[in-house]
């Protein structure tokens, strides 16, 4: 932080410079904001981020296109299948395979799985970082159900590596399908259970209501996707708008901020599109079970995988927003460059425009809302 | 709107500045003039019919065999749901670009970080810092030559294998068992063999048969 002007702060009224992290609970793994206050009230938060940098792009430079697979996990901790389906279908576009339809619909239902699990810890975290202490437990209950239905499929509770390139690493074990059905019965009616918790409880909502509102034009103009996006009243979602995979089989909703608790854009929209979102996703498991076909987990993909020179993009709509990878090969058995587009990176960049004005508390609502977490803004 | 109309229209905009859509063997791409590229984006974005208001990503790839670095803008229209890849080449011993954090917002944080990681300098930007390394860090890692330096404030982050360390004191350890522990004295040579036997007698055998036990 060394070449930043920071304003001379004034000690005869309430002006103060604190550091907000890297080690504070509620940033969501390790990161910082050094904020300007005046009293109570921010002037501005400077997000400091690279605590977790792994050089991720770095290495896929240096490994094959396989064994890259494991190491795009890392890239998002808390929804790792979403990293390992886009850098999947990015080497799939580049050397011309086509995934088998039973692939693709276990794709598409571990990736929906994950995703209530992802939404789970951020609404729950969400909660607890604004007050409210028990709504984490109960997402946590349910989540760890869902880590150990992915256990099952794929051996890993948070790290799966279970998406290959051409398929996918397993099918489904015996009695699996009943169980994740048995869940979901579970899951719908805890949905429920958790509006009548914490959304409509009115503390919660005065709390986030029309708190650190992002204008539909702003949401775009710093390139934020995902929930963020849809809480500023943009009915976008690529698995609709640009469909990959089997999304195009499944009937699902897209839900769009409409200001519930004051105006489109605040946190609480950004909060109750996700809830909604779990919804969503268990209804398209339910249907991808329904449907799904018979026939191989893999496609035929050569043991090296060497693609002619060229550059490919694959977008994919990750739990935190679009997450494209963005390959350039150079005819070798190596990427060139690897670059995957995060959707946390870019809410990130908001943060400093939005907190002037905003109470020191508020920037905690704030965070949460926009769901960043460390390890995908730094990768 | 295709790929190959929006490229026709900026053209017919801009002429010379627009080079050729790449031969679309995975994804097309365009390259364009580097002094032009604000000018660009700022007509792709007002143009009626194009209106490109997503910078869907900004990055660059290193090419030192060309001497080039090539920073990629990934563009998308929400409205019309078309895109477009422009691509700006510029000197790898000096590279600089001006900054299109005028046109759309999200080039700030993008740019910054090719900034850090590939060193090209963004005219005109406001807050141009590093933000995933260190402000005194040395070197851009995503540059193809890029070598580690040897630490950092004093901390290695280059150190031995550490099996040759584990080794050597595997060695010292037996080494010393055996010092605390000396093995039992190697048995005494075999006793020479009997004086040889008078001439004229079979030589014995090697073994001699066991004696027949009651």
């Amino acid at each position: 932080m060394s070449k930043l002007v920071l304003r001379r702060v004034d000690r005869n009224n309430e002006e103060m410079l604190i550091n907000f992290g890297p080690q504070h609970p509620s940033t969501h793994g390790v990161l910082n904001f050094l904020v300007e206050t005046d009293g109570e009230v921010m002037r501005r938060a400077i997000p400091d981020i690279g605590y977790l940098h792994r050089s991720l792009e770095k290495i896929g430079e240096m490994v094959g296109y396989p064994g890259y697979m494991p190491y795009t996990d890392r890239i998002d901790y808390l929804a790792a299948m979403f990293a390992n389906e886009g850098y999947a279908i990015a080497v799939e576009k580049l050397i011309k395979v086509e995934v088998p339809k039973r692939a693709q619909y276990l794709r598409a239902i571990s990736c929906e799985l994950n995703r209530i699990a992802s939404h789970l810890v951020s609404v729950g975290t969400m909660a607890t970082d604004i007050g409210a202490v028990t709504p984490l437990v109960y997402a946590l209950r349910e989540r760890e159900l869902i880590n150990d239905l992915l256990e099952a499929l794929c051996g890993a509770r948070l790290t799966y590596n279970y998406h290959r390139i051409g398929g996918v690493a397993f099918d489904m074990p015996a009695g699996w399908q009943e169980k994740v059905i048995a869940y979901l019965d579970r899951f719908d009616s805890s949905v429920q259970e958790w509006d009548r918790l914490i959304t409509f409880n009115e503390i919660y909502k005065k709390r986030l209501g029309g708190v650190a509102v992002v204008s539909r034009e702003q949401a775009i103009d710093y390139g934020l996707s995902g929930p963020n996006l849809r809480g500023s009243g943009v009915d976008w979602d690529l698995r609709r708008d640009a469909p990959y995979g089997a999304y195009p089989d499944f009937q699902f909703d897209i839900p769009v901020g409409r200001g519930w608790a004051g105006k489109v854009g605040d946190c609480f929209d950004r909060y109750y599109v996700r809830v909604q979102e779990m919804a969503q996703s268990s209804r398209i498991v339910r249907q991808a079970l329904e449907k799904m076909p018979e026939g191989e987990i893999t496609a035929k993909v050569p043991r090296k995988v060497k693609p002619e020179a060229g550059e490919v993009q694959s977008r994919i709509e990750s739990a935190r927003g679009e997450m494209a990878y963005y390959l350039v090969s150079d005819g070798t058995e190596r990427a060139y460059r690897v670059r995957a587009r995060t959707g946390s990176y870019m809410a990130m960049g908001i943060i400093e425009d939005i907190s002037p004005g905003l109470m020191v508390a508020d920037l905690v609502a704030l965070i949460a809302s926009l769901d960043v977490v460390a390890p995908e803004t730094d990768r | 709107m295709t790929t190959i109309e929006i490229h026709q229209k900026l053209q017919e905009a801009f002429g010379d500045a627009v080079g050729p859509l790449g031969e679309p063997k995975v994804d097309a791409f365009a390259v364009v003039k580097g002094d032009r590229i604000v000018e660009i984006c700022a007509w792709l974005k007002k143009a009626p019919g194009i209106e490109i208001d997503f910078l869907q990503d900004l990055t660059a790839v290193d090419w030192p065999k060309r001497n080039v670095i090539e920073v990629v803008y990934h563009l998308f229209s929400f409205p019309h749901r078309h895109g477009i890849v422009l691509k700006v080449e510029t000197d790898r011993a000096n590279p600089v670009v001006h900054t299109v954090e005028g046109v759309w917002k999200a080039a700030n944080w993008l740019e910054r970080e090719v900034y850090d990681l590939f060193g090209v300098t963004f005219t005109g930007h406001p807050d141009l810092r590093r933000v995933m390394l260190p402000d005194d860090w040395v070197g851009h890692p995503l540059r193809k030559d890029y070598q580690e330096a040897g630490g950092f404030h004093g901390i290695p982050n280059l150190r031995e294998n550490p099996l040759v360390e584990l080794r050597r004191l595997d060695l010292v350890r037996i080494a010393e068992h055996l010092k605390a522990n000396p093995p039992p004295p190697p048995p005494p040579p075999a006793p020479p063999p009997a004086a040889a036997p008078a001439a004229g007698t079979p030589p014995a055998p090697s073994t001699p048969p066991a004696a027949p036990q009651a």
